[in-house]
């Protein structure tokens, strides 16, 4: 007997919050056929079109009151509502709403006078009531776009189609069977604690244009998009516990050689990849999926329209379920739940609450900050823009904030796996060590030291650098008497540098910094031994 | 007439999990397309110039605050559930093999 969990990657095994339509094929015989990637971007032209889901983080479900803890008992924050019973009616959650508006303003969409609420009819335990709230044609934002600027600094405009109200499933827990996998399951488990959970489902338009940058654009663009939905404070956007998904919809065209040719060629035959829970995953699965694409189109096969599930440990996709019609869900209009209308008042006073968008923010923050643009990258990447911002804001010079943050506590984060807001250091304790290092009383390796005190949890830089022991000598006549004895010692080196070997001195500082046992600030020695021997 | 066909009600059916035998398969059609034509009638009703309505009563935006209300405990949500097991509504195997 074996058991498969489906946990917080946001679907089940084999479906996520679409329901099952149609059979599950099983993989038969060995992996798919690739190309490589240079035949697979020489030949074909990709086509994407992205699907995120956000699970907000409203205290309460987007039709009634039940808490959204994560992680919570097994069936402890249901109610009759979430839990489909008859007679319940389900009311809209106002703070659903507004994040869902603001969602859309912030993607630059227009966001509807009127809409209502649909019914997405599907047979499966994930949902109760034998449906998923859902909205259809009726969007509450729609046509809107965001810019998303890839590490060489070019930008590739994401054009949105919409942005909709839905509610989350519940968890299923498969049991038995010789694979422990849906299809051999002998029965299902299931929790409801994350059924009705708002959601809002963002979809791009087809994406054109993008040869060889496809899978960057991909990751790009997830990563803009969960950037921005954090700055709106509308969710946790936590990839890993499924707060933020990607479903990713791929399609390849043969390759026109005048790139002005390439928009009248149709799209081809598309596949939605499932389970893509990383920023990472989504670059490696849209890449995996054009190579697997242009495999079958280069041995004249056609590509089947349907579900692929994303395999984290194998980096392959493999096939689902037939992508159903949109028919087959019988959609028609909520009955229990009378339409959102929202005045141009509301929508006025929600923008007014919008944060500078993410690129914007960069750039101005860059320009504030004096970094280049390979520094400003560094820091982004390292994922150290609001932390840094935090450390300046206590107190800290900007090139510090940086010089620790994206530097010696990356490193270290990296190497543990772990988040910089994780690392046991705050923004303020930074400050308080750049603070020690730009007032003289520390040089880098005493501060690096400090540090290892912070982060082992010994208190503050002031109260570490104490303990230990540790502050540069400030006597200046100590210090010059260290330095008159070196130049003493060295005539050679000192004949050097009157000859105008100025990195003659760097031997001389080593021997000064040595005499006063590493307790001495070399820029100062530096200057000692200048006034003395450059004249 | 109606239009619905033996192949639609056996896609309803699926779509529904609901297992029907032959007999029965006719038996809906049958039956559904009785429903289907009466229905219809509604059809010749003349809506020109008049809105599709969806909801009788002239009501938007009726909601709550995000505030947490009481639900069910575990116990109680599972009472009313055929089988139960770990604390989860015990269901049967959801696809089969084939």
């Amino acid at each position: 007997m074996s058991e498969q969990t489906t946990d917080a990657a946001g679907s089940d095994e084999i479906l996520g919050t679409d329901g099952v339509q149609g059979a599950v094929q099983v993989q038969a015989g060995g992996p798919d056929a690739v190309l490589t990637w240079d035949e697979t971007v020489a030949a074909y032209d990709p086509v994407l079109g992205l699907e995120v889901h956000v699970e907000l983080g409203t205290a309460t479900k987007m039709f009634c009151g039940c808490p959204t803890e994560f992680g919570a008992e097994p069936n402890s924050q249901v109610c009759p509502v979430c839990l489909g019973l008859p007679g319940s009616l389900p009311v809209v959650n106002e703070k659903g709403v507004e994040s869902a508006i603001r969602i859309g303003l912030a993607l630059n969409c227009t966001i509807a006078p009127w809409c209502r609420f649909a019914r997405k009819n599907y047979f499966y335990p994930d949902m109760p009531k034998n449906f998923q709230t859902s909205q259809y044609d009726e969007p509450i934002a729609f046509n809107g776009w965001l810019d998303v600027e890839l590490e060489d600094g070019f930008v590739y405009r994401v054009e949105i189609e919409r942005a909709h109200m839905e509610e989350d499933t519940g968890k299923s827990l498969h049991v038995g069977g010789a694979t422990g996998r849906i299809h051999g399951a002998d029965y299902s488990l299931v929790d409801y604690n994350r059924a009705g959970i708002p959601l809002i489902e963002i979809v791009t338009k087809p994406m054109t244009g993008l040869g060889e940058r496809a899978p960057e654009v991909a990751k790009a663009y997830v990563a803009t998009l969960r950037d921005l939905l954090r700055a709106l404070g509308v969710s946790d956007v936590k990839m890993e516990q499924g707060s933020l998904r990607c479903d990713a919809n791929v399609s390849l065209r043969p390759r026109k050689k005048k790139a002005e040719k390439q928009s009248e060629v149709p799209f081809g035959t598309r596949t939605e990849t499932k389970n893509v829970n990383s920023l990472r995953s989504v670059e490696r699965a849209v890449r995996y999926e054009m190579t697997r694409h242009a495999a079958v189109l280069a041995g004249a096969g056609s590509i089947l329209q349907e579900t692929r599930h994303w395999h984290e440990d194998t980096g392959v996709t493999t096939s689902g379920r037939e992508k159903s019609d949109a028919e087959d869900y019988r959609y028609f209009p909520e009955p229990d739940l009378v339409p959102i209308a929202p005045t141009p008042e509301t929508v006025e006073a929600l923008r007014a609450t919008l944060p500078e968008p993410p690129v914007q923010r960069r750039r101005r923050l860059q320009g504030e900050w004096g970094f280049s643009d390979l520094e400003m990258r560094d820091v982004v990447n390292a994922g150290a823009v609001e932390i840094i911002e935090a450390t300046v804001a206590a107190g800290a010079t900007p090139a510090g904030a940086r010089k620790w943050w994206s530097g010696e506590i990356a490193r270290r984060a990296n190497l543990e796996g772990r988040e910089l807001s994780d690392m046991g250091i705050t923004p303020r304790a930074v400050a308080e060590l750049d603070g020690l290092v730009q007032g003289g009383r520390l040089n880098d390796s005493m501060a690096r030291q400090v540090l290892d005190g912070v982060l082992a949890g010994e208190g503050n830089p002031g109260a570490v650098a104490d303990a230990r022991g540790l502050a540069l000598v400030s006597d200046e006549r100590a210090l010059g008497a260290a330095v008159d004895a070196v130049i003493t010692a060295n005539p050679d080196l000192v004949e050097k540098i009157e000859a105008g070997k100025v990195q003659a001195a760097g031997a001389l500082i080593g021997q000064v910094m040595k005499a006063m046992a590493g307790q001495a600030d070399a820029a100062r020695v530096r200057e000692l031994i200048m006034e003395r021997v450059g004249g | 007439m109606s239009s619905l066909s033996r192949d639609d009600v056996a896609h309803l059916a699926m779509l529904a999990r609901i297992e029907l035998t032959d007999g029965e398969l006719d038996r809906m059609l049958g039956e559904l397309s009785v429903i289907l034509d009466a229905v219809a009638l509604v059809q010749q009703a003349p809506t020109e110039g008049v809105e599709p309505m969806s909801h009788p009563l002239p009501l938007v935006n009726v909601a709550r605050p995000d505030e947490v209300r009481p639900g069910l405990t575990a116990a109680q949500a599972l009472s009313g559930a055929p089988e139960a097991d770990q604390q989860r509504f015990s269901v049967p195997r959801i696809l089969t093999d084939d």
